[in-house]
């Protein structure tokens, strides 16, 4: 008897929020990929010799390589020609000295999407700085940062005021020849947040880099390093969007993390990247790297992620545990509605003694979405003592949606502990029903249920932004289920 | 039997047990009774040999001898018994094959031959009807899938079996039903005996309905507060252990 | 293919198609000239795909085993009587061919059809026939293009409709003649509400290397109810590579026991596809490895129907400089509503120099399902430990008789009774002298 209390489909039909374009002037290099263009790019960048040298040798190294295929996600070929590798909104070329001297229309463009960048306007504790297209428009809070000799600036001016950081970190954790889509951002990347923590240093405010794609044709190919030295904190956010287009677009950052001693960097993600529209068309494809090193004895790197965007997401942030008792940890949701795809997980290599990793992992696929999950735990021979939780847990919302799970474990180490757990669990119309005939909208219930099989994970984001990705996976939902 | 003296213990550096000092003599049975976190089931586990508690001071003697420099096996063999509060599940080892290990162990450190096997079924069907057991829990799996009277019968049927010398129960009355209560009780007390010394440890007083103690101890933040005979028992029943820590601040002096 | 590899199994070919049973059979031997065609241009499976990621198959290439075309029996009735099953219905294959004088099969129930592969391509090799060319389907490996190329031997088995057979069947494959390569197939059909149980037991009777290349395909009908249960204890230098392909009808239930005792390279591929709806599938495995044994088992349930049910339970306990592989994959497709899949493997690492790769794997496009997996690696469980040794056993005694238990969880799945004593006699034999007088 399951006559259809409602029709699902129709909660759900909220579009993209973010899908506006803004009007500028832009100073792009024309499409296409080979050493002259990777050569004015780093030309325009002002770099030092050391940076060209290594995109050219990643750039080499990228044309022996193949594209991966191994995820469980498919797409028409990537024409790595047709796209242009920088963008910069044209005012930027004279470099603006402060604030006063953006673009207004840019400033108009986050101020839309809800990040200001008036410092005045700022939600107290938090340092934003934000890239657009190619490049890092605005960081703000530097100086008050600047007096704990905290460094959070554009990845482009850390290459010049403090090359020997970037020389010594750039590439530790993911060396150009890690993987063909690192590879590429190795040759071409453009801009993003560097961030350096002194030792014993605890930031006081939330840090935070805000991403926006919004040129035609262009890829977006950023590159951030954090790096926290001996006893040092950092909780660092990423928030991402782009405007809605037919066609497809290439993002392909990488990000680098690394912990010394007694450090601790708590990164988290909230990945709203245009989808694409219902019937699949459009959208980003978010090819990320991202990777941290627990490098020092008791470091720990913690990485929260609500991936709610992109036609294609193919990321595994991951932690390399080399010093004992380092903790690395892992909290994902991702949605899958329409025909987006997802294939994120995490990677945890234990190298070290008394490492401890976690992993929850909390796939929602709607629709004809396809979600998966892809870890990898790793106990080395030398990790004495290692231990490992994984939860991986998924909600299917309708029946065309797909929902995988492969989790790799290889243990070495016969004192090591490493458990594994995997659910699949729906939203079925018995308990719509109860909900409504306790007077709950569907709308409501629908939406309880799924906060509340995500709940684990937001309680790891900071407070403003677990109502944001709250709110965000709401709206991602919109027209999920039949 | 059992001579405690000024017995101090931790659990990850955090002292739980402050300098006990208690003496049971064979063929008495004491009861030692406290509020929940009262360090009643450390000292069962500490005189058990359990691994993760530090022994800071004091010692323990058992007929004598340092009972803390032995083994778990080797307490057990020299006829040291502790009935868990929580019994093991140990999937896969049939209850028979424990009784069976556990007795001829035991049996050959006292320079006994070991039994055979019709000698050592009539031996465990004898105990078994005494606890009122189906010889079916024989074949099952140790402690899995039995109920909570079930796991508690077992245990004291694995003491009717060894035979201890010293036998220390951490709340055996805990989670039975009256009727199971009563079969657990008649299964102790038919092991009262001259040569063997009981130590019961609850925090309820309705065991001590079926048992009645020779002594009885109440414990407190790590400390014997009082000693009694059986009517301390019925005291605190009346007055909860609120009584004993009000009336501690005068006799104990400091805190803890 | 490394064309030394080629020549050598093109050699080989060229050397024995001529003798092999069914030669005469023109059907027979095209089928054969296909596969090994086939086996060419797939050759052996590398680590480079994602099936073999942890397994090498490369000392197999290297190993140019020959081919044998007809048996020489050298086991004695004796030995052959040390390892039946009590009770069990015998065939006894020696290096990959029957052995009839070592087979005494009296009395099979009417509608019982039991013989050996080599007889039926001998006197009606007719129904083999669509069987035998569709045996290299596309997903096939190198392994199965090899096994149809130099088929020689095997099992047929036909089970009419309601035969209940309660005799379980033993299939004895003894591995006599070191540097051989033997290639059975075991060919099962099982008709509607049919039932019995078959062991496939594999001894190595020599402590030399062979290879043995063993599949099994089994078809149930409505309603049918089948065991499966494999015993594996070749000798520690062999190679073991085996494939159990089952295809499951409506309501039928397979229970199917993997225990891998033996061997030095084993690769065991079991592969379940619930055709039709209601169809249950029970796969229990235990794999005991030391020395620096290589044992892998892939095992895949394929919901394609709805309402079916599967359970896994795999156990292992690695010791020495071994290493065992789990892969353990289930896929529901769409439309296969109200299936319900579980899966477990628990590791337990005995040295320091073991090693396990687990992968359990969900592949999910329906959303009416009841799917998990666990997998666990770790060691026995201290609070376990201090309760035994409360009890007066030592240290070692209390490891060695958890040990032992956690095997013994998955042989006492078994119903057969015959079957689970021989596997707790394996097990005892291999436990520390310690806990051998405890059981």
């Amino acid at each position: 008897m399951a006559t259809p209390i409602l029709n699902l489909d129709d909660l759900i039909s909220q579009d993209y929020k973010h899908g506006f374009f803004t009007q500028l002037e832009a100073d792009a290099v024309p499409r296409g990929l080979n050493e002259e263009v990777i050569r004015l790019i780093s030309a325009k960048k002002e770099e030092p010799e050391f940076m060209l040298e290594w995109r050219l040798k990643a750039y080499r190294h990228w044309l022996t390589m193949t594209e991966p295929h191994w995820a469980t996600v498919s797409h028409p070929p990537i024409d790595y020609q047709a796209i242009s590798y920088y963008s910069a909104p044209k005012s930027r070329k004279e470099g603006p000295q402060s604030l006063a001297d953006v673009d207004p229309e840019l400033l108009r463009t986050y101020e839309k999407l809800g990040v200001p960048l008036e410092e005045r306007e700022l939600l107290a504790g938090v340092a934003v700085d934000a890239v657009f297209d190619s490049v890092s428009v605005a960081t703000t809070f530097k100086d008050k940062l600047g007096e704990l000799g905290i460094i959070f600036c554009a990845f482009s001016e850390a290459v010049r005021e403090h090359p020997d950081l970037v020389r010594q970190y750039l590439g530790s954790v993911v060396p150009y020849t890690d993987n063909f889509f690192a590879s590429l951002n190795s040759a071409v990347f453009s801009d993003g947040s560097f961030c350096y923590i002194p030792p014993g240093v605890r930031c006081p405010m939330e840090l935070s880099t805000y991403f926006r794609i919004n040129a035609r044709n262009t890829g977006q190919f950023e590159r951030t390093l954090i790096i926290a030295d001996r006893d040092a904190y950092v909780s660092y956010l990423e928030g991402c969007t782009a405007p809605m287009r037919d066609e497809n677009q290439l993002h392909a950052a990488v990000v680098e993390l690394i912990a010394l001693e007694g450090a601790q960097i708590k990164y988290a993600t909230v990945q709203n990247w245009y989808p694409g529209d219902k019937e699949g068309r459009g959208g980003i494809y978010n090819f990320v790297t991202k990777r941290g090193d627990c490098r020092g004895a008791d470091s720990k790197i913690s990485w929260t992620q609500v991936e709610t965007g992109s036609a294609i997401t193919w990321k595994y942030p991951s932690v390399i545990l080399q010093g004992d008792n380092a903790v690395g940890e892992f909290y994902s949701v991702a949605l899958t509605n329409h025909y987006q795809q997802a294939d994120t997980g995490t990677k945890m290599i234990h190298l070290g003694r008394n490492t401890r990793s976690t992993i929850v992992s909390k796939g929602i696929s709607a629709g004809h979405g396809r979600n998966a999950y892809r870890g990898l735990v790793k106990v080395a021979a030398s990790a004495t003592n290692a231990r490992n939780h994984t939860q991986c847990d998924s909600l299917l919302l309708g029946d065309r949606c797909m929902a995988s799970t492969f989790p790799y474990i290889e243990v070495k180490n016969p004192t090591a502990r490493v458990e594994h757990e995997a659910s699949t669990s729906r939203i079925g119309e018995d308990q719509l029903f109860y909900c409504q005939s306790r007077g709950i909208s569907a709308e409501d219930a629908v939406s309880m249920i799924v906060n509340g099989f995500c709940k684990e994970v937001f309680n790891k984001l900071p407070m403003e932004f677990a109502v944001e990705a709250q709110k965000l996976l709401g709206v991602s939902l919109e027209g999920s289920i039949g | 039997m059992l001579e405690i003296r000024n017995l101090h213990v931790s659990v990850d550096g955090k002292p739980v047990l402050n300098g006990i000092d208690l003496t049971i003599p064979a063929g008495e049975v004491h009861a030692i009774m406290g509020p929940n976190g009262s360090g009643k089931s450390t000292l069962a586990y500490v005189l058990a040999g359990r691994e993760g508690y530090q022994v800071t001071a004091g010692e323990v003697r058992y007929q004598g001898s340092d009972l803390l420099a032995l083994t778990p096996e080797a307490r057990a063999r020299a006829g040291v018994f502790l009935a868990f509060q929580y019994p093991v599940e140990i999937p896969g080892v049939a209850n028979i094959y424990l009784l069976k290990a556990a007795l001829n162990s035991v049996r050959k450190a006292s320079g006994l031959a070991e039994l055979d096997a019709m000698d050592f079924l009539a031996l465990i069907r004898a105990k078994l009807k005494l606890m009122g057991m189906d010889e079916a829990l024989l074949y099952r799996p140790v402690n899995q899938g039995f109920s909570g009277g079930e796991k508690k019968r077992n245990e004291i049927l694995q003491m009717a079996v060894l035979e201890p010398k010293l036998a220390i129960l951490d709340e055996t009355d805990s989670g039975l039903d009256i009727d199971a209560l009563k079969v657990v009780a008649d299964g102790i007390s038919s092991m009262r005996d001259a040569q063997r010394a009981i130590v019961l440890v609850t925090h309820y007083q309705r065991l001590l309905d079926y048992i009645v103690p020779d002594r009885v101890h109440v414990l407190s933040q790590g400390r014997i507060a009082r000693s009694g005979g059986p009517e301390l028992a019925k005291e605190l029943e009346r007055h909860g252990y609120g009584w004993i820590d009000a009336g501690r601040s005068s006799p104990m002096g400091e805190g803890p | 293919m490394n064309p030394e590899v080629r020549d050598h199994y093109q050699a080989e070919f060229a050397r024995i198609a001529t003798r092999l049973p069914g030669a005469e059979v023109a059907w027979v031997r095209a089928a054969r000239a296909a596969a090994l065609v086939q086996f060419v241009a797939l050759g052996f499976p590398t680590r480079q795909q994602e099936g073999w990621k942890y397994t090498s198959v490369t000392p197999i290439e290297n190993s140019r085993f020959s081919l044998r075309p007809s048996a020489a029996p050298r086991v004695t009735a004796a030995q052959v009587a040390e390892l039946a099953l009590p009770g069990a219905l015998l065939l006894v294959f020696v290096d990959g061919r029957h052995v009839p004088e070592l087979s005494p099969l009296d009395l099979l129930p009417e509608g019982v059809r039991l013989t050996s592969v080599a007889e039926a391509l001998a006197r009606d090799p007719e129904p083999l026939r669509m069987l035998l060319e569709g045996a290299v389907g596309l997903e096939a490996t190198g392994f199965a293009a090899l096994n149809a190329a130099f088929l020689a031997d095997g099992t047929c088995l036909y089970l009419a409709e309601d035969v209940v057979l309660d005799a379980p069947i033993q299939l004895l494959f003894l591995a006599s003649e070191p540097g051989i390569a033997t290639h059975c197939h075991n060919l099962i059909r099982a008709g509607t509400r049919s039932s019995a149980v078959v062991i496939e037991h594999h001894v190595g009777l020599g402590d030399e290397a062979y290879c043995t290349n063993c599949i099994t395909d089994i078809a149930l009908a409505s309603g049918a109810q089948f065991t499966h249960h494999k015993l594996q204890q070749e000798s520690a230098k062999a190679f073991h590579i085996a494939a159990v392909r089952v295809k499951q009808g409506q309501d039928s239930r397979f229970h199917s026991g993997s225990f891998a005792l033996g061997g030095g390279l084993v690769r065991v591929d079991i592969h379940v596809s619930l055709d039709g709806e209601g169809a249950e599938c029970v796969l229990d495995g235990l794999y005991l490895t030391s020395g620096r044994q290589h044992v892998d088992h892939h095992t895949c349930v394929d919901h394609a129907v709805p309402r079916g049910t599967s359970h896994e339970f795999y156990k292992g306990i690695l010791d020495g400089a071994s290493r065992a592989v789990f892969n353990g994959k289930v896929i529901v497709r769409p439309d296969a509503q109200q299936s319900d899949a579980f899966q477990t493997n628990c590791n337990l690492l005995l040295s320091e120099k073991a090693e396990i790769d687990t992968k359990p794997q969900l592949e999910i496009f329906a959303d009416d399902v009841k799917c998990g997996h666990g997998a666990t690696v770790g060691q026995l469980d201290p609070e376990q430990i201090f309760y035994l040794r409360s009890r007066g056993l030592d240290d070692a005694a209390a490891r060695g008789l958890l040990t032992f238990a956690f095997a013994a969880e998955v042989i006492e799945r078994m119903p057969q009774a015959a079957l689970k004593q021989r596997l707790e006699a394996l097990l005892r034999g291999r436990s520390p002298d310690a806990v051998k007088e405890l059981l």
